[in-house]
């Protein structure tokens, strides 16, 4: 219990609240690699669950093996594969994608595949689980009102399951935004990518990881309110005392572990 | 005019239906001419609800012939057999075809006013405005003027199967079907939605109701036709099946409703 701890408060602070720019460079590059991915995710993911539901037996096959192997491996393995098995097999070596005034970097194209895919399979099981909570009726109704299927699918059906997605996306996000801290092995320097580059230089581990953790709580807890927002969106045609929470398929907000 | 007024708008040939093994629908012929309001009636199981189901191909059938307008419902010939159609025409044929169902099955995420435009907006491609014009003098026509900006959970059951019918009438359809439209009601709300039913009758609408509501179907319907097994008993007017039944099976139901 010695009285002196090794603790450079003023650094703390100074990169706290004046924080150097590759901060803001790692911090924003989280913030849309998990925007980018979540949303590719969700389409895939959208994708899968309709491809599980389908009527045709090979497409039910495929779906259910897409989510097992994904959700079956660690995504630590997945981008180790994808990225560094991919290119050393010779498969695909990654050059640069320019789009625009953007360099999409061999390692980004990388973590931004395996981010989607992976997020496919979670997202196709929480649609998969919302879609078969909505009643057949309303099936029937959309059909005999001369629906397609698509039509009914856009107009009817999706509108009702994305109230059910709604939460569980939520704690995707939040896993999604927790997650690209691991894209560092791959040498990309997002948030957690920066802070440890910093402590190389620095040794400065505590006060540089516990503003690491500032910042993720920051941005998990903003996701947090858009969630609530969204989810008052979608609930807005229940009665006052709706039951949200019988949503399937939840995952906790911060135990997820992949 | 003559020819077309005898020619049936819903025509029902040796419909054949089974569930597995088991034949739910035994031979089921006959005809609803033009402005006819045709009342199944039979015991719990006889078939009814499938039968009217068939009729917009909610349900496939194993054998037999249903023509709307002269359209064969979901089935076309190619080559001297007859195939299943497509998804496109047997849509398309639907939109002729009205449904109330028992237990609504109103889209939950929309206003009543916008239950009632999505077919017409979303299925038949017309105009929103004119649409929506249209849905609310239905919507008076309902009785529920005063409703259109509800969502269905904020409405009785009864004001919500009101809706329903406003909901298939939008679609202009040549004939409307039933299915049980107040079993699923409180007492109270019963007789709001017969009197929209029996306003609709009254108008000219073609309907096959199935009920359990024998006053409806005495004072409504010009044919009655009473089911058993999967089979059709006995057809004939109102007043012949009520005063004078000719079958044992009928004069056991109507002892059995007493
Ligand atoms: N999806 C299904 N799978 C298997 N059997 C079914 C299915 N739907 C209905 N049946 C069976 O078909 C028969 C006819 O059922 P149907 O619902 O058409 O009767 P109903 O005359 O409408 O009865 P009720 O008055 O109780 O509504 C019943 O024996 C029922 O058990
Ligand atoms: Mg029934």
């Amino acid at each position: 219990m010695s009285g002196d701890f090794n603790i450079d408060t003023a650094f703390f602070l100074k990169y706290l609240f004046n924080p150097p720019a590759i901060i803001w460079k790692g911090l924003w590059l989280t913030i849309w690699i998990s925007v980018v991915a979540q949303a590719l995710g969700v389409a895939i993911g959208l994708l899968i669950a309709l491809s599980i539901r389908s009527k045709r037996a090979w497409l039910r096959g495929f779906g259910k093996f897409y989510v097992w192997v994904w959700r079956g491996t660690p995504l630590l393995v997945q981008l180790v594969l994808i990225y560094t098995g991919v290119a050393a097999a010779g498969f695909y070596k990654y050059p640069d994608i320019q789009i625009g005034p953007f360099t999409l970097t061999g390692p980004l194209q990388a973590a931004l595949i395996t981010l989607s895919l992976n997020e496919a399979a979670y997202m196709a099981e929480i649609f998969r689980a919302a879609l078969s909570s909505i009643d057949k009726g309303q099936f029937d109704a959309a059909r005999a009102l001369g629906m397609r299927p698509i039509t009914a699918m856009r107009w009817i059906i999706l509108p009702q399951a994305a109230r059910m997605v709604v939460p569980p996306l939520g704690n995707e996000f939040t896993l999604m935004i927790k997650g690209t801290s691991l894209l560092a092995i791959l040498g990309i320097r997002e948030l957690f990518g920066t802070l440890q580059q910093l402590n190389a230089a620095t040794f400065r581990t505590f006060e540089l990881f516990i503003i690491a953790a500032i910042w993720y709580l920051l941005l998990t807890t903003i996701m947090g309110f858009v969630q609530k927002r969204l989810e008052a969106h979608y609930g807005r045609y229940d009665q006052p005392a709706a039951d949200s929470k019988t949503t399937p398929g939840l995952r906790g907000l911060f135990s997820g572990q992949r | 005019m003559a020819a077309t007024d005898t020619t049936p708008l819903v025509a029902l040939r040796d419909i054949r239906k089974s569930y597995g093994d088991v034949e739910v629908l035994r031979g089921v012929s006959f005809d609803v001419h033009r402005g006819e309001v045709v009342c199944l009636i039979g015991p719990s199981g006889s078939g009814k609800t499938t039968l009217v189901r068939c009729i917009n191909h909610l349900e496939k059938i194993q054998s037999g012939r249903i023509t709307v307008d002269g359209e064969l419902i979901g089935y076309r010939e190619h080559k001297g057999r007859i195939i299943e159609d497509s998804e496109k025409r047997i849509a398309d044929r639907r939109q002729k075809i009205g449904m109330v169902f028992q237990r609504f099955n109103l889209f939950p995420h929309l206003t009543a006013l916008e239950n009632v435009t999505v077919g017409p907006v979303r299925v038949q491609g017309r105009d929103p405005k004119t649409v929506t014009a249209e849905a609310r003098e239905l919507l008076a026509r309902v009785k529920l003027a005063d409703r259109a900006g509800h969502y269905p959970s904020q409405l009785s059951g009864g004001q919500q199967q009101r809706v329903a019918i406003a909901r298939a009438l939008a679609m202009k359809p040549a004939v409307m079907l039933f299915d049980e439209p107040t079993s699923a009601l409180d007492p109270e709300t019963v007789g709001e939605v017969l009197e929209v039913m029996k306003e609709l009758a009254l108008t000219g609408t073609t309907m096959i109701v199935v009920t359990h509501e024998m006053g409806f179907a005495r004072d409504v319907a010009n044919r009655i036709v009473m089911m058993d097994q999967g089979a059709v008993v006995e057809i004939g007017s109102a007043e012949q099946i009520f005063t004078n039944p000719q079958q044992e099976r009928t004069k056991a139901f109507f002892k059995a409703m007493r």
